[in-house]
């Protein structure tokens, strides 16, 4: 069965998403990736689905739940390069996904991931 | 009302909700819906073959090409044999779920379409048509 | 038929007298367009219908015979090409009607006295001539429609720009309402803009829209929600006061969404999230 890489960047993973995501690769994806951020000890996820052409609600719930998992391992979750006809398609179907943290490419979810690091750490050290 | 192209694919794994959208986006892009459109019809086909394939045992997609003169459009029709649906103005509610899941399916692939008709009777299995239009 | 062969004769015999006399109708009607169509222009014009005109008439007076086509058909490219100049229906239908008093003389002088004869000529020539301008008409009317179809795409691609302010900053200024086709274009226009230029901020403009109802928040809501999904966040400015009243009457919840009264405090807002700052240059 055809497996999604999860390559580590530093502090952070970085998953590409090029594959017309198939119910069981999601799944997967979801068990490796949980197993990783705490071996890694990774502090963030960076989700590029720029490659992804159609997220229905079940792949939606899929971000979203990789998205809240992660946070629960404290490492912050990016979803990054959503193309503008998956976006319309998401809002009209009616999931917004609030909760979720987003940017425009890799480089921008990297610069945002950095900055969530910086506050968090600074929020530490001060009390 | 001319019916330019005509397919019938089975729904019974997860491999079938992948072939069925490849198969929805071939047919939105020989008609020339936009982007936009295509994604919408492809996202609802997805959302419909999944509850056929999840919650009716299996089923089948039947695609269509049409032309009604004045315009042009997919229609896809899915049909199970499943346990039917006993409240359909329920089903049809957001965040309506029997499975744990986000409750959209239905509601949801409403608003990605220009026309949606869905037929269920307990014991009778689902028909779901759906259509959009260029 | 007798007569009309006599009269198709006639007609193509004397084609330059009818011309001479139809330009003059013409002319001196009060619905010429002399600001939209040169005299020499509509000489041209009338002489090929005239010849097409004789030729049919030649062969039946029932303009629903085949015969009639080529004179149909320049009749339709006439009067599109009215309606593209904006003409009014009747300045485009004054070109056959003014074809009658020629015709009638011409029947007149070549009958003569035959009262029974020159009354059932006139009928026919009134009947066809009727028809012609009613086939006038609805072409006109139909070129119109597709002007009007055109115009409104135009109308929704030209009423939706998205212009770009500074590095990461755009903005979309709204005029007129929102409806959902027009959301769509609205959504599909910002999102890709925001692809091509890689901005962080997209400032949502509605000085121009004259109404905001349940309806038209949702549409704004969800393109804010389909640019956040991007990676861009939105700013709407333009609330005017009665606006603000509305959205709070019916309950509309913006509270999740950045606001602004004026699209100069959003740029300024803009501006700050980007690392930017604009300053007045010091006096030299």
């Amino acid at each position: 069965m055809e497996r999604i890489p999860i390559l580590k960047m530093g502090p952070y993973l970085l998953v590409t998403i090029q594959v017309d995501m198939h119910d069981r690769v999601a799944m997967t994806l979801q068990d490796e990736l949980t197993e990783r951020i705490v071996s890694e000890r990774a502090q963030g996820v960076l989700l590029d689905i720029s490659s992804v052409d159609v997220v229905d609600s079940f792949i939606g719930r899929m971000i979203g739940n990789i998205a809240s998992m992660s946070k629960v391992l404290d490492a912050e979750t990016v979803v990054v390069g959503m193309r503008p006809a998956v976006a319309i398609t998401l809002v009209e179907l009616g999931l917004a996904l609030p909760s979720i943290k987003t940017a425009l490419n890799v480089d921008a979810g990297m610069t945002l991931l950095k900055a969530a690091r910086k506050t968090s750490t600074n929020g530490r050290a001060s009390r | 009302m001319a019916v330019l192209r005509d397919e019938l694919i089975g729904l019974r794994s997860m491999d079938d909700i992948i072939k069925a959208r490849q198969l929805v986006r071939e047919c939105a892009i020989f008609l020339g819906l936009s982007l936009v459109d295509q994604t919408k019809i492809v996202t609802a086909a997805s959302e419909l073959a999944r509850n056929a394939v999840v919650h009716g045992g299996g089923g089948e997609m039947r695609l269509q090409a049409l032309n009604d003169g004045s315009r042009r459009g997919v229609k896809a029709v899915f049909v199970d044999n499943g346990p039917g649906i006993a409240d359909i103005e329920l089903a049809m509610k957001d965040g309506y779920t029997t499975r744990g899941g986000l409750g959209l399916g239905l509601s949801g692939s409403k608003r990605l379409v220009n026309e949606f008709d869905i037929e269920s009777k307990p014991g009778k299995g689902t028909t779901v048509s759906i259509v959009r239009w260029k | 038929m007798g007569q009309n062969m006599q009269m198709a004769e006639e007609i193509r015999n004397r084609q330059d007298v009818i011309l001479k006399d139809w330009m003059a109708y013409q002319l001196s009607a009060l619905t010429l367009r002399r600001d939209l169509l040169k005299e020499s222009e509509l000489r041209d014009t009338a002489r090929r219908f005239l010849e097409l005109f004789s030729e049919a008439f030649a062969t039946t007076a029932d303009s629903s015979s085949p015969a009639w086509k080529p004179v149909k058909d320049n009749l339709a490219e006439i009067s599109k090409q009215r309606a593209l100049l904006g003409f009014s229906p009747s300045e485009t239908a004054t070109f056959i009607f003014s074809l009658k008093q020629p015709l009638f003389d011409l029947a007149q002088q070549s009958i003569g006295q035959d009262v029974k004869r020159l009354a059932e000529v006139f009928w026919d020539l009134t009947t066809l001539l009727d028809k012609l301008g009613l086939h006038t008409t609805e072409v006109y009317q139909e070129s119109r429609e597709g002007i009007i179809h055109r115009q409104q795409q135009e109308l929704m691609e030209l009423s939706t720009p998205v212009v770009q302010l500074w590095d990461e900053v755009l903005a979309l200024p709204l005029i007129g309402t929102l409806d959902s086709a027009r959301t769509q274009v609205v959504m599909e226009n910002l999102l890709q803009r925001v692809v091509e230029t890689g901005a962080r901020i997209a400032i949502i403009d509605i000085t121009g829209v004259p109404t905001v109802d349940t309806l038209v928040a949702q549409h704004l809501m969800k393109t804010v929600a389909a640019t956040r999904l991007m990676g861009a966040d939105c700013i709407i400015s333009g609330i005017r006061p009665q606006i603000a009243q509305t959205i709070v009457h019916l309950g509309v919840n913006l509270n999740d969404i950045v606001t602004k009264a004026t699209l100069a405090d959003a740029f300024h807002v803009a501006l700050q999230r980007v690392g930017a700052t604009v300053s007045k240059a010091a006096p030299a």
